[in-house]
């Protein structure tokens, strides 16, 4: 997929020299971004490209910054509490995948929502594991023998390796006969099972794998806050991440990168004016689903082709994946 | 004993505000294939009207009400569906659920930048002093919050089994491409179903307004309990969602006395886990077969 | 042995009884035709055989093999394929890519789907099938953007990709123009020839009589006659089933 390709190397080079020229607050917001990146990645894999409606993405968040946090305090290497995070956000990723098999889709999106508020109020409770309200501080970052990624910018490299992981890996899975079954799920379901692709396997693992990113995702978190605690992973925040996949547009490999750039920064560039930045963002929002209800990316495809048609004479028409 | 009592009574009387709330969300669900992520700032707008009318232009109490439902249902009723809902539901369910969200912002971040950030106190509509029936203490606030938010939705309930509008909602409800076809104006009645919806939360910011505080930001929990409400209760149906929101009021206010902060959600949390394990549709809401 | 055996198949919805005691076997190579009123359960009958509804009662073999409830994407394993009344399609995705989907679930485990790209067969065979349809030049389109005609030919060619020991075709001339009746009927006793069974509901009775050798009539959920068009053109009871009541 030649189309592909060109920009995402862009913005990785990008990515790589930016942080040279960023103030501490501006590496921040970059950092973040990426780890948001990373989250919609695994949101817009579930309920992009599979159909299913997700709405307790911050849950399977909460595994990872759980799980580093947690095995940080006990100085347990951060790659060790990452991959625990990851394989507890996949199980219950595949927890969550069997009432997708059962509920039409407004109950999976109230079964989702339970448990996102199930996580959260565990959460709050379990005082002698999670720390309940107050949480956890200071989450120690990555380090590996004498070097450490303590600095911002070593560890805004390191998210952006496993960013970069990431993105390589989710390609890589959504143009493989997966992806095209995740595809045929979305659009018609019942003529999917009937040419053989098996709903049980395929939506198990749509949950299983974006929940997975996650939890990679919320690994990454913790230590870029330094800090967490249960009300980073309210339904909110999974309402915020999917604000981000539908803003940036669902089930296109670049939406959530669009997306979770424009709901990072968005209300960082707007911040300049003052108390009414959230407003603006709050109308900017409500104006993007009135005359772009398809995403952004609409525009990034309009660009293309535009670009497209000045340098070649014929256009395919072929649908962009 | 008489303890319990009390405080199931307190329970039932913020439960019937969660109750009205959840009610109005599961309409908009219902006719609509709405999820109003919006509908706790449905709230906290008309308590600010109400603050407006009652306390600062000292309308009479009958009259501020009046407008306060006049408004919201303007506003947040035929506004938001003609302006937002005829052209977004067109795109599926999810591009309006962004729109609801962003509403909600919107609503909730205008209110504390052009009005104010501090919460407003809002005068008693009962009066708060403690009745005694029997050997239980409880006060006319409670009661009258009780009684009020019963003939609502007793009304709502007869208007929906007993006119011929009610029963066209239900028609849509139950399916929507039949009701056309049988000659209902589905969109017009969807208009109705947000006023109504509208009216709804102006009556319940009416009862809240005097409990909790206006403030911009209570719209946040207020909606998370609308939704806890219908999960637990019931999406599909409205006795459902009255269901919840009673349960809700309950267990909040039980929780808090019995129960230590340390696991005060315990009992929510345990509601919530077996509803979904064992009837995921809620506890007196319907399974539908087909979508 | 048979290649598809119903016994007595039942199939109820509350009270309505959609199918009672359905009983009838199609013999490997044979083009059969399934006919009767509406509403008598013709497609209830395919839908249970291919899973996509679970029978209350009764069995279904393909090739001695009970496969009576199991779901969709498991009868299609055994080599049953199916087209719909109302054409399912997969509206987002190109023409190719529909014919892929229907390719892909047949061979091969989960995993190995993940990892393996390679597609150059598949992507031949689905070509080859294209052409022989006639729509091989809109190969590149999303599905929603053809005609109806053209998305019948899709329907049909999503069917055979699999190459299917056993094709189900639900009324596939409805709505269609005789030119394209024609193309139909031709494709399909030329693959008909070429070995692959068939079993049609049609409500053409032009078509099903010229294209069936052999006849099965329906009525309100029951089999109340079988033979050959002529026996059946005769056949009082379908007369009927047709025009009486």
């Amino acid at each position: 997929m030649a189309r592909g390709r060109w920009p995402l190397v862009a913005v990785l080079a990008l990515g790589l020299l930016l942080p040279l020229v960023l103030d501490q607050y501006k590496l921040y917001v970059l950092s973040l971004t990426l780890v948001y990146v990373i989250l919609a990645i695994g949101l817009n894999l579930t309920l992009g490209y599979a159909g299913q409606i997700s709405l307790c993405h911050a849950a399977f968040m909460a595994f990872g910054s759980y799980a580093v946090a947690i095995l940080g305090q006990h100085g347990v290497p951060f790659e060790a509490g990452l991959a625990l995070g990851v394989v507890l956000a996949f199980g219950w990723g595949l927890v969550l995948g069997f009432p997708a098999l059962q509920v039409k889709h407004h109950y999976l999106a109230m079964v989702t929502l339970g448990f996102n508020i199930i996580v959260f109020l565990v959460l709050r409770n379990w005082e002698s594991l999670t720390g309940g309200s107050f949480g956890i501080s200071s989450v120690a970052r990555p380090a590996w023998g004498p070097f450490s990624f303590k600095s911002d910018r070593a560890f805004y490299y390191y998210i952006l390796a496993w960013a970069a992981i990431v993105v390589a890996s989710a390609y890589w899975i959504l143009h493989s006969r997966w992806g095209r079954a995740f595809r045929a799920i979305r659009e018609n379901e019942m003529r999917a099972e009937v040419v053989g692709v098996s709903l049980r396997n395929y939506k198990l693992m749509a949950f299983a794998i974006g929940a997975a990113y996650a939890g990679t995702g919320g690994a990454l978190f913790a230590p870029l806050l330094g800090y967490i605690d249960p009300g980073a992973f309210t339904l909110d925040r999974s309402i915020q991440f999917l604000m981000m996949v539908v803003l940036g547009g669902l089930g296109r490999f670049e939406g959530p990168l669009i997306g979770a750039l424009v709901v990072t920064v968005l209300p960082e560039v707007l911040r300049g004016s003052e108390g009414l930045y959230l407003i603006i963002y709050a109308l900017s929002v409500i104006l993007m689903m009135l005359f772009m209800p398809k995403g952004l990316v609409g525009l990034w495809d309009l660009v293309w082709r535009f670009s497209k048609s000045a340098t070649s004479p014929s256009t395919s028409s072929a649908s962009p994946r | 004993m008489g303890d319990f009592v009390q405080l199931t009574i307190a329970g039932v009387s913020i439960g019937a505000i969660y109750a009205m709330t959840a009610i109005g969300f599961v309409l908009l669900w219902q006719t609509s294939n709405t999820i109003n992520f919006a509908q706790g700032e449905f709230v906290v707008l008309p308590a600010f009207a109400m603050v407006l009318f009652f306390v600062i232009l000292r309308f009479p109490f009958v009259a501020a009400v009046l407008a306060t439902v006049i408004v919201s249902t303007l506003l947040l009723g035929i506004g938001v569906k003609e302006l937002l809902v005829t052209r977004l539901l067109k795109m599926g369910v999810l591009p309006l659920v962004i729109a609801t969200i962003g509403l909600s912002l919107l609503i909730r971040y205008s209110l504390q930048q052009f009005w104010t950030p501090l919460a407003l106190p809002f005068p008693a509509i009962f009066s708060r002093e403690p009745i005694r029936l029997g050997t239980v203490i409880v006060s006319l606030e409670e009661i009258g919050n009780i009684l009020f938010a019963a003939v609502v939705i007793g009304a709502l309930q007869l208007f929906i089994t007993r006119t011929k509008l009610g029963r066209a909602m239900q028609a849509v409800a139950q399916n929507r491409a039949l009701a056309s076809v049988l000659g209902i104006n589905v969109g017009r009645l969807v208009t109705i179903t947000f006023m109504l919806n509208a009216a709804l939360t102006a009556l319940a910011a009416i009862l809240i307004a005097p409990v909790y505080l206006v403030k911009y930001d209570i719209g946040v929990s207020l909606g998370l309990k609308a939704f806890y409400a219908a999960i637990i209760g019931g999406f599909n149906q409205i006795r459902g969602a009255l269901l919840g929101g009673l349960l809700v009021g309950v267990v909040e206010t039980l929780s808090a006395a019995y129960i230590s902060s340390h696991f005060r959600d315990a009992f929510a949390l345990v509601i919530l886990i077996a509803v979904l394990l064992l009837k995921p549709e809620g506890i007196w809401g319907v399974k539908e077969e087909w979508a | 042995m048979a290649l598809l055996e119903i016994r007595n198949l039942t199939k109820h919805f509350f009270r309505l009884s959609a199918l009672s005691g359905v009983s009838l076997s199609v013999e490997p190579g044979e083009l059969l035709g399934v006919i009767g009123p509406n509403g008598s359960g013709k497609t209830t009958l395919f839908n249970c055989v291919t899973g996509v509804l679970a029978p209350s009662g009764g069995h279904v073999l393909i090739r001695g093999e009970d496969i009576t409830g199991r779901s969709p994407d498991i009868v299609y394993q055994r080599g049953v394929a199916r087209t719909f009344q109302l054409i399912q399609l997969f509206p987002e995705m190109t023409v190719l890519e529909n014919m892929l989907v229907a390719a892909q679930e047949r061979t091969g485990t989960l995993l190995s789907r993940l990892v393996r790209r390679e597609e150059t067969r598949e992507t031949a065979r689905a070509r080859e099938l294209l052409e022989f349809l006639g729509i091989a030049r809109l190969e590149d389109n999303l599905a929603s953007n053809l005609s109806y005609g053209q998305q019948k030919l899709l329907d049909f060619g999503m069917a055979l990709m699999p190459d299917p020991q056993l094709i189900l075709l639900d009324e596939p001339m409805a709505g269609v123009n005789p030119t394209m009746i024609k193309n139909l009927m031709g494709h399909i006793l030329e693959l008909n020839g070429r070995g692959y069974t068939f079993v049609v509901i049609e409500h053409n009775m032009e078509v099903v009589m010229s294209l069936c050798r052999r006849i099965v009539v329906l009525s309100q959920g029951e089999r109340i006659a079988e033979g050959t068009p002529a026996e059946i053109a005769d056949n009082p009871l379908v007369l009927d089933a047709y025009f009486g009541r």
